[in-house]
């Protein structure tokens, strides 16, 4: 069982590695962590009014979570797939005698740990707040780990669709799409479209499983098991059609 | 060392390879020849595992691609079509990327990489990423990556195309160093190199092997005992040729 599983993770580590080097040896990283950095506060403070809430939490800058995400996170994970195949390195990798969910999620990871940095960065607005007012610093921390798994959920589909095809582009536009349905699925007009397409009982379901439903929960401050199994789950599977589309290329 | 069995491959509608079959000992250089869209590339991929075969096998080294797939991808090296490389490592970090893909022992990665890059002969762009250097290079680079695990088997498809006279006799050579102790496969359009690199022509048309033999026994076939016109002859191009 468990050299099972350690052939078909196999490549992990070797993936990892080379992953995030090449994010960060080319401006890739740089670029994304500075322009999401700059949208984050840009929001925080321009669009949510950070100061003139007079409230000392995070709320409004978790608020665009979703949101930034939504965009960002589809651009850092394009690459991953969809330029292997534009540059053939995809042959010699699936040459190598390697498991292909160690590859998956050894892409998958890396882009990942660059989100985790750019939210990393984000901390001294965690210290400015408390050096404001008194915060529920325990809410904040439940916020910021939530957070981090619902990256990992974005990041997922932006990997999985990027295996799907050749293009960075295309492969950023149904993600940033696919990722839209989901994140604005409780609202009224992602919703109503919903409901005629699929009917009432679907749509119910859909909106449940809304990102920003989810992520409101955590910022509650209770740790629902429901909400970090959700994010988890949902990010296996997207792994899990990522493995299956990235192995169609074996077929020919 | 190397036995490919019947293997067929479709794509959609179109067939590609329809039953090839053929085995190489340690010690041969086989060269793959035929027109382009024969099947050479895609019965390259499926012996590489990177292609999975409608019907048939490839054992490599008693290890088969379709029930022991890893096991038979540990003992071959493969140089992809084109030699697609990654652009933004440096030939140590590439080579140090699949020294960790293969799991080679930790203690062992070092000496390997330091001799691949004396066989290769790259060690004089080690520093610069694979993205800047020259087609030559590039190439050797892809190379040093298939016999970085000096493995019994390797696939090499078109190693030579596209390089110029001086690069070509290096990688020529570099072929020749190796010959003696592995099983080699090579595929080229480069027909006058056969002679002088391989001991064996298979040549492969729409997707089956018309002709099995030494290049010299090849050349015989044809009225003025050149490759070039056996080539021709055999594939159905003379028409063509001549028009």
């Amino acid at each position: 069982m468990i050299s099972a599983i350690r052939q078909h993770m196999s490549g992990f580590t070797a993936t990892y590695r080379r992953e995030l080097n090449a994010y960060f040896a080319t401006p890739m990283a740089y670029v994304f962590l500075a322009v999401f950095l700059l949208a984050l506060g840009l929001f925080t403070w321009e669009a949510a009014r950070f100061f003139d809430s007079g409230v000392a939490d995070l709320q409004p800058f978790f608020a665009w979570h979703p949101w930034l995400y939504m965009i960002f996170l589809p651009a850092l994970a394009m690459r991953l797939w969809a330029d292997e195949r534009a540059a053939g390195t995809d042959e010699l990798l699936l040459s190598l005698p390697l498991g292909l969910p160690g590859l998956v999620l050894g892409k998958l990871c890396a882009a990942w740990t660059v989100a985790g940095t750019g939210l990393v960065l984000t901390l001294p607005m965690w210290i400015s707040v408390n050096y404001l007012g008194n915060p529920d610093n325990a809410a904040i921390a439940l916020t910021y780990f939530v957070s981090l798994l619902m990256a990992g959920a974005y990041l997922s589909i932006g990997a999985a669709v990027s295996a799907l095809t050749g293009s960075q582009v295309t492969a950023f536009v149904i993600s940033v799409v696919i990722a839209f349905v989901f994140t604005a699925a409780g609202w009224p007009l992602v919703l109503s479209t919903v409901q005629t397409l699929f009917g009432t009982g679907f749509a119910d379901l859909i909106a449940r499983f809304s990102f920003i439903t989810q992520f409101e929960s955590a910022q509650r401050g209770v740790l629902e098991l429901r909400v970090v199994a959700y994010f988890l789950g949902f990010t296996a599977t997207f792994a899990f059609l990522n493995c299956l589309w990235a192995s169609r290329r074996r077929l020919g | 060392m190397l036995d490919v069995r019947s293997l067929e491959k479709a794509y959609g509608s179109k067939q590609a390879v329809r039953g090839i079959s053929f085995a190489v000992e340690k010690g041969t250089v086989l060269g793959f020849l035929g027109p382009n869209g024969a099947g050479k590339s895609t019965t390259m991929r499926m012996i590489a595992g990177v292609l999975e075969p409608d019907v048939g096998d490839v054992l490599i080294d008693g290890k088969s691609i379709v029930s022991d797939r890893r096991g038979a991808q540990a003992a071959l090296g493969y140089l992809p079509e084109g030699a697609p490389l990654y652009n933004d490592m440096t030939p140590p970090e590439f080579l140090a990327f699949l020294a960790s893909a293969r799991q080679m022992p930790k203690g062992q990665r070092k000496d390997a990489i330091e001799r691949t890059i004396a066989d290769a002969r790259i060690s004089g762009v080690l520093g610069q990423r694979i993205g800047a250097l020259s087609k030559g290079y590039r190439r050797r680079v892809g190379l040093a990556g298939a016999i970085l695990h000096d493995p019994p088997v390797l696939v090499l498809d078109e190693p030579t195309d596209g390089l110029d006279p001086n690069q070509k006799r290096a990688v020529r050579a570099l072929i020749a160093r190796m010959a003696p102790t592995k099983a080699i496969i090579i595929s080229t359009h480069t027909l006058t190199e056969v002679p002088a690199m391989c001991h064996r022509a298979v040549l492969v048309d729409r997707g089956r092997i018309i002709a099995d033999d030494t290049p010299e026994g090849l050349a015989r076939r044809s009225d003025d005992g050149t490759l070039e016109s056996a080539f021709a002859r055999l594939t159905d191009q003379v028409e063509e040729a001549t028009l």
